[in-house]
Order: structure tokens, then sequence, then C-alpha cells
């Protein structure tokens, strides 16, 4: 185990020139040797992760082969489209907008996620709106249980915790929003020849905070390696819009503002950054406890929150499974 | 006609079911469904169901804790445990609920 000495809040301090050398030369490699694809298309959503991502490959492949796409639907927050475009603009590389709202519609995804609403908020309709949050995870020993909190067109709030059934349906029909994003971003793929870039984080991809063949599908994850806070060293590093930095992280999935820690990590990002670091590291949760600004249990629940969803997100990751190997394909 | 089925065998029967799949594995009633990799939270979720569908009764917010649903006894006891304060002093072992007598 490591030693308290040892760990300080700036343990994830990146060399960021060096290490966006070294990534932009992997894209480089990835992309043209091994995937054989003439560019790459980023989904930019006006977060930092996708943001980081854009610069990164318009870095590595040239302005020229980097195509960002903005895929708005109806709820998102319209900053999201005016920051993905700034960043588009400040880079010089060509973007497209495609509303997805006509194809969730199509789908029904809206539908079906208010019937699953109203079954436990029967009043639920026009001009309502909702998100789903975690209980406090870290202050007591809980379950992970979602309850929805919904916004009446006067304002007022009301907070229910979701049955099984409601909690699968709204689940099951908000993750149609990422995988339709994901048609758009495999259509310009295919007209370009272009290879798609996954833009998650490492907390995100280790503890599966993605829709699976949804934002969790792509060609290549240039930034999975890296902690948040390395991400955004590397954001300052590359230039990335002053005002996308200091966004606070959102889902941008459901109408009311949602938080990622709120729907998934149940801690500030830094600080669970540092505990999947001390986690990865073997850190004791005593050790790591002070450098996190949280007691040794707060830091022992973290540490079995992140088991937990790793055990989950081992589904999300797998490829699909075969009964053999099949001869011929190496 | 109903059989007799303590209440740890029905929730032990609930859990192979809906989450081993029937597949041999083998667990103990003290066993941590969470630090086996048996039930998830949205297990747990699934499994509060079962139990309001199944006895009537209500879980409340601050009844998911792993105290009350993270092993077969502790299921059980939380159900007694929360059968006996609805009914007053009705012992748990005199109720009847759909699929056996407890």
């Amino acid at each position: 185990m490591s030693s308290i000495s040892m760990i300080s809040p700036n343990i994830l301090q990146v060399d960021a020139g060096r290490e966006t050398d070294r990534i932009v030369a992997r894209i480089r490699e990835l992309v043209f040797s091994q995937l054989k694809r003439k560019g790459a298309v980023v989904g930019v959503s006006g977060g930092i992760d996708s943001s980081v991502v854009a610069h990164l490959c318009a870095r590595a492949l040239g302005k020229e082969r980097v195509v960002a796409l903005f895929t708005p639907e109806a709820d998102s927050s319209p900053d999201s489209l005016r920051l993905g475009r700034m960043v588009a603009d400040n880079l010089g590389i060509r973007s497209f907008t495609e509303d997805i709202s006509p194809i969730l519609k199509g789908a029904r995804c809206y539908e079906r996620r208010d019937a699953a609403i109203r079954t436990m908020v029967p009043e639920y309709g026009e001009g309502y709106k909702c998100k789903i949050v975690l209980p406090n995870l870290v202050d007591a020993d809980r379950y992970a249980i979602f309850s929805i909190v919904v916004q009446s067109p006067n304002g007022e709030t009301i907070k229910v915790r979701l049955s099984l059934d409601a909690y699968l349906g709204i689940v099951a029909a908000t993750n149609c929003k990422q995988r339709a994003r994901k048609i758009i971003e495999y259509y310009y793929s295919d007209l370009y020849q272009y290879a798609v870039a996954g833009t998650p984080n490492r907390l995100e991809y280790d503890q599966g905070f993605f829709v699976k063949n949804g934002d969790g599908a792509a060609d290549f994850k240039p930034i999975a390696h890296l902690y948040k806070t390395q991400v955004y060293q590397l954001a300052a590093y590359l230039g990335v819009p002053e005002e996308i930095q200091r966004r606070p992280s959102t889902t941008d999935t459901y109408s009311l503002e949602q938080s990622q820690e709120e729907f998934y990590f149940a801690i500030p990002l830094a600080k669970m950054d540092l505990c999947l670091y001390g986690k990865n590291n073997n850190i004791t949760a005593a050790d790591l406890a002070p450098a996190v600004g949280m007691d040794e249990k707060q830091v022992q629940r973290v540490y079995a929150m992140i088991e937990s969803k790793r055990l989950v997100a081992r589904y999300l990751r797998s490829a699909p499974l075969l009964i053999e190997e099949v001869q011929g394909i190496q | 006609m109903f059989t007799e089925k303590s209440v740890g065998q029905h929730v032990r029967e609930f859990i192979v079911e809906n989450f081993l799949f029937n597949q041999e594995r083998t667990f103990t009633d003290d066993d941590s469904f969470l630090g086996e990799g048996i039930v998830d939270s949205t297990g747990v979720l699934q499994l509060v169901t079962f139990l309001e569908e199944t006895y009537g009764i209500t879980v409340e917010d601050e009844d998911l804790t792993p105290e009350n649903m993270d092993s077969v006894n502790s299921v059980a006891a939380f159900l007694s445990r929360k059968m006996n304060s609805v009914a007053g002093s009705v012992p748990l072992d005199q109720k009847t609920v759909p699929g056996g007598q407890l």
C-alpha cells in the first residue's frame, strides 16, 4: 500500500504538451494505418471531452480531415449547439447540424419516456420538465436507486422514487438519443470514409457511463485513458474556449439540467478521479481520504461503488460473444 | 393450494429464479448479494417490487439499505420487522401471503 506522504491532490497532473504529442501520434497511426480511414467524425456536444477530442483530431489529422457534428434534440440545452459551433469555428473544421428530434419522434422515444414517467407522476405532460437523480451515496450505505424529479409548468417540483418498470422504461427510451446520434455519425463516416471518434474520458469508460451501441460505439477513443482532471489540463493546453472549460459537466439528456454527479458518479468529478486513481493504485481509503477531503468511510463507499459499477460496465463494453472462434479472421 | 415456506426460502427462490436464472450456484443465507455479484442496484429495485407485491408492504426510501436487502437473512429479518410493525402484534408466522403461508 502507498504511504500517505505520497498522495497529493495534484497526483493527476500531466505534462499536457507531451501527452498531447503522444495522443496525436497515436491517433494518426490508429486512423490512417490501422483503421485505414481518411479522417475523423467527432460528435461535438459543447462539453469538455468532445471539445478536446475535436482539437486532438484536428491536430493529428489536419483540420480538413475532421468533421464536427452537432446533433441537438428537443431536450438539448441551446448552449450545447452554440458552444459546439464555437469549437468548430475556432478550429476551422467542417461542421454539420443534424436535429435528431424527428428520428426520436418517429421511434416514439419521447412518447415512450413520457408514458413511463406518467406511471409515477400521472399529471406529467406538455410543459413539464424532468430528470432522474441518485440519492446521496457517500454519507450512508444506500443503494443507487433513482428518483425522478418533475417540474410542472408553474415551477413546482416533486421527487418520486422510481419503480423498476418506470426506471427501465425511462432509461430505455432516453438511450435512443445516444443511439440516434450514432446513426448520424456513421452516416458521415460512410460518406467521407472517416473513422468515428469516441469521446469518453477514463471515468466514463471505466464506470460504464455511456450507452451501449450509443455513445459507447466508436472506432477509436483517444481520451479513454485520461482522468477528467487531465482532460481539463489538455483543454487548457489546446486552447479550448474558456467558456467550455468553465462549464459544469452535464448529461444534456433530460429537460431539467442534470449534473453527471447526480446522475451517475455521486461525488464531484475531481474527487471521483482521485478515488478511481486510489483504487487503481491500491491506496487504502484511510490514506486517500485527506487528499480527497473525505473521511475514510466515505472513500470506502466510493471504492465499493466503483467496483459495483465495473461489474455492470463489463456488459456495456463487451463485444458480441461467439460460440467459438471463427477461423480465418484475426 | 398453498404450501408452507419460510420467508427465507421464498426470497431465496426469487433470487435464484430471477438473478441466477436457475443455474447451479450456491450461496448461503448470509452471503452478500452485492458482494457476491448476485444482485446490483437495479436488481434491488426488482427485489423491492417483489416484496411489495408479494407481501403487501411499502418499502420506504430509508429502508433501502444493505442492512435490510443484502442477503436472504437480512431480507427475511427486514420483512419480519416490517410486517409486524404494520400488523401490530400479529406475528409474521401467522400471516398468509400470496404464494404460501409464512
